[in-house]
C-alpha cells in the first residue's frame, strides 16, 4: 500500500468515526459536558439570577443561570392575575390608566460601579415611564411617569456609578412640551428629543425627575454610563441625524455617520444647581447651546445601536448596525478633545468632537453589530443581528500589527439562533464583571422549538465564555420579548420569604378573627378580612346594590409560600396576598345576587373549601341572616361591627377512618 | 430480731449523720451550678418534619416556658394552625400552669443543694435526692399526660378525623405526614448530670464517720 493510500484510508476512517459521535454538529461528549454545565439537579439551585426585560409583555422575567429555567415573573407595567397585580387598589393606582408597557433595559442599582442588590429599574418605552423593583421582595414599588417632555423612553435605564441617577434618552421626538401640536413637516424646527436625569433617593430608591437636556430631534438609541476615567459621563447613540419624519427606514439611513451623545451628567447637575435652566412642564431644562460642557456630539457609523462602556471605563464601544464594524472610542482621547476643543464645528451650538481625535479603531466584527458586553478580562462580545452570531474580539490596547489589520483582534464567532438583538455578559456594566456566562437574546426563534403555532416565543442561548472559544451550552424560550437583561449572583442578596407581621404598617391590617369586621357608613361598606388556612373571617359580607364595597384582606400566615388569593366572582377582582401582607380592593356593587369569593392561590388540603359570600341584596331587601354590613329595617345605616361569624357546624361528620 | 432492727436503725442513724467531706461538698456545689445553668437551655425539643416542612418545625420546652422555633416563635403558631385541621386544642403557653410554679421548685432544689453544702450532713443529701427525684418523676409524668390530653381531646367537628394518639415523649414517630422527633435537650442532660453529682456526693462520703 502506498503512503498516499494509507493516508486516504486513515482520513476516511477518521471521518467515519467522527461522524458516528456527532449529532447536529455537536459530539456526544460535548453534549454530555454541556448538559452537565447547565444541569441544576432537583433540589439544587442556580448560581445567578437572570433578570430579563419582558418587552411589550410589560413584565420582567426572572430565570436562573446556568439552568436557564424561568423561575418567576415580576409584573411591572401590565396587570398580572397570577400575583394579583393590578387588581388591588395600590397596584391599580401605580398602573394608572395603562394596561401595558414596553420594558426594554433593566438596570441593577450600583454602588461604586458594582451591583448593590437593592433595586432593579426598568423603563417603559411605550408610556414614558420608569419603574423600581425592590429586590427585597421582587415586587414593583414605584412607577414614575409618564415623564414630562419625554416621548419613547427607550434609551434607559442606565444607572450612574452610585445610583445617583437613572439616565434616559428619548427615542421619539415630538413638539415639546407634550400636548403642543406642530406639523411633522416642520420636524427639524418644531420637534425635540430629551435626555433625562431621574434622581434616585439613596435610602428609599424613590425616583423623581431631576433635570432634562433638550436635544435636536435625533432618535436617541441605547447608551451606558461611565466609570473610572469616564466617571460622571454618559453616552448614547442615535439614528436619524438626518432628522427625517417619514419613511425612517430609508430617510434616516442616508448619512454614513450619526451623532452619538457624550453627556457630562455631573456638569448637568451643576448647571441645575446654578440655576442655568428654564422650566418646561415643571422640569428644569438645560439648553446645551447655552450651557457649554454638558453635551458633545461625536459622529459614529452608521445608525448605531448600543454604546457600551467597558469595565475599566476607558473604552466606549458603539455597535454599527448598518456598518459591519464596532467603533471604539478612547475616553481619555475624548477628554483631551473636550479640553483642547478639538472640534469639527458644532450642531446647533453643541460641539462635535473630531472623529479621528477620539476613535481608537473600527473593529470589523461582521454584519449588524448591535450591542457589546465585556467579561472584564479584556474581551468584548458583540451581538450580530444580521450575521446571527456573537463575535468575540479583543479590546485595545492593540499591537501595531493588530492595528494595521483589526481583523486580527476578532477572535471567535458563535452562531446564534437567530438574529441576536441583545446579549448580556454577567456583570458587564460593573467595574468587576462575573464573566463566565453570556446569554444571547435572539429575536427570532424560527422553528427552534416545537411548533406552537404562528405566535412564537423568542429564544435565549447560554454561552460559556470562560475559554478561548465560546461554547454553546443551553437554549431556552421566553415569551416576547427580552431586550436586555441583568445577571446578579444569587448569594449577593437575601430576599424576604414572608412579610413579617411586625413590619406590616397597613392601618387596615388585622391579625385575629376577633378583629374581623364589616362596617357600614352610608353606602360605604368596609370589610376587614383575615385569610388563614383554609378559611376567611368573615366568610359572609352583606351589602346591597349601589354600595361601594372596600375589602381589606390580611394574610395572617407567617409561613413561606402560604399564599392566599381572594377571587371575587363576576367582579373582576383577584387579589393574591402573600404571608403577612394586607391588600385592599374597591368595587361598586352594581348587580344583586350572592357572589362567592374564594381562595385562588392553592394553599392547603382544604383550599377548595376556602370561600365566602358577598350577599348583594336588592335595595330595601331584608336579610335576616346578615351579621354584618346589613341595612337596618329603617333602611338607614347603623354602623355595625362584630366579631367573626362562627364556623358553621358540619351537618354530618364524615365517618372516622377505620 | 429486735437486735437486728436496732442495728439497722443504728446504721441508718449513723449513715444520716455522716459528715460530708470536701469532695462531696464540691460535687453538691457543682450540682447547684449545673441546675442554674440548665435553666438557660431547653429541656426538650420536638422536631416535626414533613415534605412541605423539610427544615422541620421545632417546639422547645423550657422549665418555665414553651417556645416555637423560627422567627418570633412562628413554628408554634404553625403547629397550632396545622393542628386545627385535626381538631387539636391550640398549644397556648399560658395554659401551662406548672410552668408558673416550676421556677420556685427549681429555686427550692437549688437552696436544698446549697443547704447540703453548708450543713454538710448526709441527711441533707437524702432530703435533696428524695425531693428531686419525686419532682423529676412527677414532671415527666405530667408532661406525658399533657401530650396524652392534646392527642386525645380532639374536636369531633374538625375537618380531618384521625385516631386519638399520644405524641411520643422520647423517640421517633410518624403522625400523618409528619415525622416527630422528640428528644431531651441540653437542659435535661444538665439536670441528669446534677442528679449524678448529688449521688456522687453521697458516694464520696460513704466511709466518713459521724463524730
Amino acid at each position: 500500500m502506498t503512503t498516499y493510500l494509507k493516508y486516504t484510508l486513515a482520513v476516511a476512517i477518521a471521518i467515519v468515526f467522527a461522524g458516528c459521535g456527532k449529532q447536529g454538529g455537536t459530539s456526544q461528549a460535548d453534549r454530555t459536558a454541556n448538559a452537565l454545565a447547565s444541569y441544576v439537579a432537583p433540589g439544587e439551585k442556580d448560581e445567578y439570577y437572570l433578570f430579563y426585560s419582558g418587552g411589550h409583555s410589560g413584565q420582567v422575567f426572572v430565570a436562573g443561570i446556568p439552568s436557564l429555567r424561568h423561575i418567576t415573573t415580576i409584573p411591572v407595567f401590565a396587570p398580572y392575575p397570577a400575583t394579583g397585580y393590578g387588581f388591588d387598589d395600590e397596584s391599580k393606582k401605580m398602573l394608572g390608566d395603562y394596561t401595558w408597557g414596553d420594558v426594554h433595559h433593566p438596570g441593577l442599582s450600583q454602588t461604586n460601579s458594582k451591583y448593590d442588590g437593592r433595586w432593579l429599574f426598568v423603563n417603559d418605552n411605550a408610556n414614558n415611564r420608569i419603574a423600581r423593583i425592590n429586590l427585597h421582595d421582587f415586587k414593583t414599588h414605584q412607577i414614575l411617569g409618564p415623564i414630562p417632555n419625554s416621548m419613547g423612553n427607550h434609551g434607559s435605564s442606565f444607572l450612574t456609578e452610585n445610583s445617583e441617577y437613572i439616565l434616559c434618552a428619548t427615542r421619539f421626538s415630538v413638539p415639546l412640551p407634550k400636548g403642543r401640536v406642530a406639523d411633522p413637516n416642520d420636524y427639524a424646527t418644531e420637534f425635540n428629543s430629551m435626555v433625562s436625569g431621574i434622581k434616585v433617593d439613596p435610602q428609599t430608591g424613590e425616583m423623581k425627575v431631576g433635570w432634562q437636556i433638550l436635544t435636536p430631534p435625533f432618535d436617541w438609541d441605547l447608551g451606558s454610563t461611565g466609570k473610572g476615567p469616564s466617571s460622571g459621563w454618559a453616552f448614547w447613540t442615535s439614528y436619524n441625524t438626518e432628522m427625517a419624519h417619514d419613511l425612517l427606514e430609508v430617510n434616516s439611513s442616508q448619512k454614513d455617520r450619526d451623532f452619538a451623545a457624550v453627556v457630562n451628567w455631573r456638569a448637568a447637575e451643576k448647571a441645575v444647581a446654578e440655576g442655568k435652566t428654564t422650566v418646561m412642564d415643571g422640569v428644569p431644562i438645560i439648553d446645551p447651546a447655552k450651557v457649554p460642557g454638558v453635551l458633545y456630539f461625536v459622529p459614529i457609523g452608521k445608525s448605531p445601536h448600543g454604546m457600551d462602556t467597558d469595565p475599566t471605563g476607558k473604552w466606549v464601544v458603539a455597535g454599527g448596525k448598518l456598518q459591519p464594524a464596532t467603533t471604539v472610542l478612547n475616553f481619555e482621547k475624548v477628554l483631551a478633545a473636550v479640553n483642547n476643543k478639538t472640534f469639527d464645528g458644532d450642531f446647533r451650538g453643541v460641539p462635535i468632537l473630531k472623529y479621528e481625535a477620539v476613535v481608537e479603531g473600527e473593529v470589523p466584527v461582521g454584519l449588524g453589530p448591535l450591542h457589546t458586553q465585556f467579561d472584564g478580562r479584556g474581551f468584548a462580545y458583540t451581538s450580530m443581528f444580521i450575521d446571527s452570531n456573537i463575535t468575540k474580539w479583543k479590546l485595545p490596547p492593540w499591537t501595531e500589527e493588530e492595528r494595521k489589520d483589526l481583523n486580527k483582534v476578532v477572535l471567535d464567532k458563535m452562531p446564534t439562533h437567530f438574529s441576536t438583538g441583545h446579549l448580556v455578559v454577567a456583570g458587564s456594566d460593573t467595574a468587576n464583571p462575573y464573566g463566565k456566562w453570556c446569554v444571547a437574546m435572539n429575536k427570532l426563534s424560527a422553528g427552534r422549538h416545537v411548533n406552537v403555532g404562528p405566535s412564537q416565543p423568542e429564544s435565549s442561548q447560554l454561552i460559556d465564555i470562560t475559554g478561548d472559544k465560546m461554547k454553546m451550552v443551553a437554549e431556552s424560550y421566553t415569551e416576547p420579548e427580552p431586550h436586555f437583561a441583568q445577571i446578579l449572583k444569587v448569594s449577593e442578596i437575601q430576599p424576604a420569604e414572608i412579610y413579617p407581621k411586625d413590619e406590616n404598617k397597613d392601618p387596615d391590617a388585622i391579625w385575629d378573627k376577633s378583629q374581623a369586621s364589616v362596617t357600614r357608613n352610608g353606602n360605604q361598606v368596609v370589610a376587614k378580612v383575615i385569610a388563614i388556612r383554609s378559611r376567611y373571617y368573615p366568610d359572609r359580607i352583606d351589602a346591597q346594590v349601589g354600595d361601594d364595597l372596600t375589602v381589606h384582606v390580611t394574610n395572617v400566615e407567617q409561613t413561606r409560600d402560604m399564599i392566599h388569593g381572594f377571587g371575587f366572582i363576576e367582579h373582576n377582582i383577584n387579589m393574591v396576598i402573600d404571608p403577612g401582607e394586607t391588600k385592599t380592593f374597591h368595587v361598586n356593587l352594581k348587580k344583586p345576587g350572592v357572589f362567592p369569593y374564594y381562595c385562588t392561590n392553592f394553599c392547603s388540603a382544604l383550599h377548595q373549601e376556602m370561600q365566602g359570600y358577598v350577599v348583594v341584596a336588592n335595595a330595601g331587601q331584608q336579610m335576616p341572616g346578615a351579621k354584618y354590613g346589613l341595612v337596618s329595617a329603617e333602611g338607614n345605616a347603623p354602623a355595625e361591627t362584630g366579631g367573626a361569624s362562627p364556623a358553621p357546624s358540619p351537618q354530618s361528620s364524615p365517618a372516622p377512618p377505620p | 430480731m429486735t437486735a437486728k432492727v436496732a442495728n439497722a436503725l443504728q446504721w441508718e442513724f449513723r449513715f444520716l449523720h455522716k459528715p460530708l467531706n470536701v469532695w462531696s461538698r464540691v460535687c453538691l456545689l457543682a450540682a447547684a451550678v449545673t441546675i442554674v445553668v440548665s435553666l438557660f437551655y431547653p429541656l426538650w425539643k420536638m422536631h416535626l418534619v414533613a415534605p412541605q416542612y423539610s427544615d422541620g418545625l421545632d417546639l422547645y420546652i423550657f422549665p418555665y416556658k414553651i417556645e416555637g422555633g423560627g422567627f418570633h416563635g412562628q413554628h408554634l403558631k404553625e403547629i397550632n394552625n396545622l393542628n386545627h385541621y385535626i381538631g387539636m386544642k391550640p398549644i397556648e403557653p399560658a395554659d401551662f400552669l406548672e410552668m408558673r410554679w416550676m421556677p420556685f421548685v427549681f429555686g427550692l432544689i437549688i437552696l436544698m443543694t446549697l443547704r447540703s453544702v453548708v450543713f454538710g450532713e448526709m441527711s441533707n443529701v437524702v432530703d435533696l435526692f428524695a425531693v428531686y427525684s419525686y419532682f423529676g418523676t412527677f414532671s415527666i409524668g405530667s408532661f406525658w399526660y399533657r401530650l396524652y390530653e392534646y392527642g386525645h381531646n380532639l374536636d369531633p367537628h374538625a375537618p380531618m378525623h384521625i385516631k386519638p394518639f399520644t405524641p411520643l415523649l422520647v423517640g421517633v414517630k410518624q403522625i400523618a405526614n409528619f415525622r416527630e422527633y422528640s428528644f431531651p435537650q441540653a437542659g435535661a442532660y444538665l439536670l441528669c448530670a446534677s442528679v449524678l453529682l448529688i449521688l456522687l456526693a453521697g458516694w464520696f462520703s460513704r466511709k466518713e464517720q459521724p463524730s
